[in-house]
């Protein structure tokens, strides 16, 4: 990108949509929430269904029955402990502190993989017993939304591996930092779509 | 091992498809040969195909949605053909099964892989020239935006002959499209290419989105920018909030029809009418994304060629802002029939009308721009003419269908089928067209023929009246869409009327193809070296045409709207061949061919989840990842153009502009 800010000069301070080009960091920033904003879009369908289906549970188990709200409250403290030290891994790498940013980097691998592990546990769970997806229209858009989120944590965690062997091969390039800048945006937004998962689908279990 | 494909899938025994398929692999053959013996691979491979310049990309997009209409209109007469002949108890020449096929497809290509690359290429094309930048905000985001997009269509393209195309209707509705009533790979060909395609165009929504907001010359504020990014903005505004709805849609379809789900399904608690209605809260919008940009190219169209300002700039942008919010409040009124209830069926109702109200605002705006002007009777304006007549009359059937209980009597009628082209032809497709014969001599350098221009308008304007006003009666009449034959022979007459306006609009594609030809033959005559063949009013006419790589050696400051007239007035003309020296060496982004290897193991990955051949799928799905490591890790994107290379550039094209005048004032 090679979008070189020219300066004009006007009398007083020049309002911000008029000062030409933004800077690249701008730019990629601006993008990336844009697309974050049509990723919670297909969160939003994904919720609708659910709540059209929800009740829909073809003499199958309902949702108030199926849920072990103690297993998804520790799942829900992983993924939110994962932000938190995510932000800690994002001022380091901000810093170009390469064993901070390491060291926060593998603990906010940790506590998402222990997130989807505790997710596939439920899930296998929920299998074994035979509730699975075709069982109804229910159990398609529980399986669909939850397990949206969780392939988006899935992804994430492939992100954070590729971040890593870029700030090991490339080092603070301004290039992995705004990637880096781009993917925790990417977990928090997964953190606030996972309170309304949380918040919908299992406090919501009727 | 290839899953469900066998060579049974292949339809030898169809002598249409399979003429069909011979026509085409015989045009690409002769093209591939072409290319060979001229030696123009290298060249293609390097300035287009691997291309991050928005320019060469939009004119890809451009390009690919002129030979998709080709193929999507071919359906259309076919169509229309079997209509004209299947009455009475005459079934016609082809039957329901591949009739079925043939709308559906229609309905798909002429909305996703015609007018969309229209739109998009027009958009491309134009925007960052118009906002004083050198390119998108993501260049090669751009070019995997094309490639994806042109991935769906060789997938679409490919159900032709490989298997079959979905008989469901362009929109797939369950439980049809499930697995239980629609068993065959059609309707996988038609959600997989479409799941990719789409993709492409949400990453060009973001792309230009950004651009607009973020990338623009230096005192191009808000209210400053030229009317066409304006429209552009909403549309790929809409672009970003419409199509994740698509692509959650047709996951849930996927997943009901690969993994036995049951989203849309009859049983198990599925709900079909969900997806009627999620389908269509991308539907609605999608329109709004094709015919705001064609709404923008006519602003602009008709402002240069009445040598005055827009009228009303600010209740333009207005108009279409309050058109971009107002597109997600009318869904409903696709299906009125679903049987919501008085009060559901009249909001949406209401909310339909109102819609109509900032669309008509710009009707006036055009009106009062032209009323007064001293008017240029060229090619675009008179496509921006005939869309004024035309759109009028498909907005007020559409008013006219916003009425609940009218819509009752015509649902799925024919006169549905005449309103919907009746916007879509004479507002994205006029559109498309004046934009084409508006920004082409900026795109090469050369304008296109006058005379062929306004023979196929013409044939495309009284071919629209010929071949849609019969449908809007036979619709009064009691005919239904989708219908192979009809037992009435009192419809016969129409629907030849009907078939006689798609042969004369067959006769102005005809004429578009021969007018793009004399032009490239004549090019030499009809060369613009002035940049600004039109006398202009935005900063696209400020650089020479066709532009350099790099668009603006400095960024044009901007100081009021119409930049480059305003330029203009104060007699800065022709400051496109020096522009404010010393030059400055330009950092440009370099080709790159991830677009082309990501779409690659697109299609095939694509191809395998069709035909359930898991290993392809696999080898598709790693692929595409280890060409985005590549370019995670790729750290030479830029190329330096020095100062000396752009000051060359410029100082060829004065000395060819000068020449050109002395020429002209000798043979004076």
């Amino acid at each position: 990108m090679s979008a070189a800010g020219q300066v004009v000069s006007l009398p007083g301070p020049i309002p911000l949509s008029m000062r030409g080009p933004a800077p690249t960091r701008v730019v990629v920033g601006y993008g990336f929430w844009l697309f974050l904003l049509s990723d919670i879009i297909i969160f939003a369908v994904l919720f609708a269904a659910y709540a059209v289906l929800s009740g829909e549970t073809n003499g199958g188990p309902a949702a108030a029955a199926l849920f072990d709200k103690t297993h998804v409250f520790i799942e829900t403290a992983c993924l939110l402990a994962s932000s938190v030290t995510c932000g800690f891994a994002s001022l380091a790498v901000q810093r170009r502190d390469r064993i901070a940013a390491y060291l926060w980097m593998v603990i906010t691998f940790i506590l998402g993989a222990a997130f989807i592990s505790l997710e596939r546990s439920e899930f296998a769970s929920m299998l074994a017993a035979g509730n699975r997806p075709s069982r109804s229209a229910f159990l398609s858009a529980f399986f669909t939304l939850v397990g949206t989120h969780g392939l988006h944590v899935t992804i994430g965690l492939c992100w954070l591996l590729v971040m890593t062997l870029q700030i090991a091969t490339l080092g603070f390039l301004p290039m992995v930092q705004r990637r880096f800048f781009c993917f925790g945006l990417f977990w928090h937004a997964l953190d606030i779509v996972w309170i309304g998962v949380f918040t919908i689908v299992y406090l919501g279990a009727r | 091992m290839l899953g469900k494909f066998t060579l049974a899938a292949i339809p030898f025994d169809q002598p249409i498809i399979m003429g069909t398929v011979a026509v085409i692999g015989l045009g690409g053959l002769l093209i591939l040969g072409l290319v060979t013996v001229k030696g123009w691979w290298l060249y293609l491979w390097r300035e287009w195909i691997t291309s991050v310049d928005h320019k060469r990309i939009g004119v890809m997009y451009f390009l690919l949605g002129l030979v998709m209409l080709v193929r999507g209109f071919s359906d259309a007469i076919m169509m229309r053909t079997q209509l004209a002949i299947a009455a009475g108890g005459a079934q016609g020449y082809l039957p329901p099964e591949h009739y079925d096929q043939i709308f559906s497809a229609h309905g798909t290509i002429m909305i996703f892989f015609v007018a969309m690359p229209f739109v998009i290429g027009l958009m491309n094309f134009a925007v960052p020239l118009q906002l004083g930048v050198r390119d998108v905000a993501f260049p090669v985001l751009n070019n995997v935006s094309f490639w994806l997009t042109a991935a769906g269509v060789l997938l679409v393209n490919l159900s032709l002959f490989v298997g079959e195309f979905a008989r469901t209707g362009w929109l797939a509705y369950p439980p049809l499209s499930e697995l239980a009533y629609s068993p065959g790979v059609g309707v996988d060909y038609y959600l997989w290419s479409l799941q990719i395609s789409g993709l492409g165009t949400l990453l060009s929504g973001i792309n230009l989105t950004t651009t607009i907001l973020k990338l623009r010359a230096p005192g191009m504020s808000y209210m400053r920018m030229p009317i066409f990014c304006w429209t552009a903005l909403a549309s790929n505004l809409l672009i970003v909030a419409a199509f994740p709805v698509l692509t959650a849609t047709f996951a849930m379809l996927l997943l009901d029809r690969y993994c036995g789900f049951h989203f849309f399904t009859n049983d198990a608690g599925g709900n079909p009418m969900m997806y009627i209605n999620l389908i269509w809260i991308w539907g609605h919008p999608e329109v709004y994304i094709l015919v705001l940009p064609a709404f923008g190219v006519f602003s602009e169209v008709v402002a240069t060629f009445s040598g005055k300002p827009l009228f009303g700039y600010r209740s333009m942008v207005m108009a279409t802002m309050v058109i971009c919010v107002l597109s997600f409040m009318v869904w409903l009124h696709h299906f009125f029939t679903m049987g919501a209830g008085a009060d559901v069926n009249g909001f949406f109702g209401v909310m339909t009308m109102i819609i109509a109200v900032p669309t008509g605002v710009k009707v006036f705006n055009w009106l009062f721009t032209l009323y007064g002007g001293r008017i240029r009777f060229t090619v675009p304006i008179y496509w921006a003419l005939g869309f004024m007549v035309t759109f009028v009359i498909g907005g007020m059937t559409g008013v006219l269908m916003a009425i609940p209980p009218a819509d009752f009597v015509l649902h799925n009628s024919l006169f549905l089928i005449a309103h919907f082209h009746n916007t879509a032809i004479g507002g994205v497709v006029f559109g498309a067209m004046a934009g084409y014969t508006y920004w082409f001599p900026k795109a090469f350098g050369f304008k296109l023929d006058e005379r062929l221009g306004k023979a196929v308008f013409w044939c495309w304007f009284i071919g629209f009246y010929l071949a849609f006003m019969p449908l809007y009666a036979l619709g009064l009449m009691g005919a239904t869409r989708r219908m192979q034959h009809y037992p009435d022979a009192d419809w016969q007459p129409l629907m030849l009327v009907a078939l006689s306006g798609a042969v004369l609009i067959l006769v102005g594609i005809g004429l578009t193809v021969a007018q793009l030809a004399v032009s490239v033959r004549t090019q030499e005559r009809r060369r613009d070296r002035t940049g600004d063949p039109w006398n202009g009013r935005t900063l696209e006419w400020s650089t020479p045409s066709p532009p350099p790589a790099w668009n603006f050696a400095l960024l044009p400051p901007v100081e009021s709207t119409d930049a480059h007239w305003a330029a203009k007035q104060q007699g800065q003309a022709a400051g496109q061949f020096a522009p404010a020296s010393p030059y400055i060496p330009l950092h440009l982004p370099r080709s790159n061919p991830t677009g082309f290897l990501l779409a690659f193991f697109a299609v095939a990955l694509g191809f395998a989840l069709i035909w359930h051949i898991w290993w392809i799928a696999i080898t598709g799905l790693l692929g595409a990842l280890a060409v985005g490591l590549r370019q995670a890790w790729r750290t030479d994107t830029e190329h330096e153009v020095s100062a000396e290379e752009v000051a060359a550039f410029y100082k060829q094209r004065a000395s060819a502009f000068h020449k050109r005048q002395a020429s002209e004032e000798i043979a004076a």
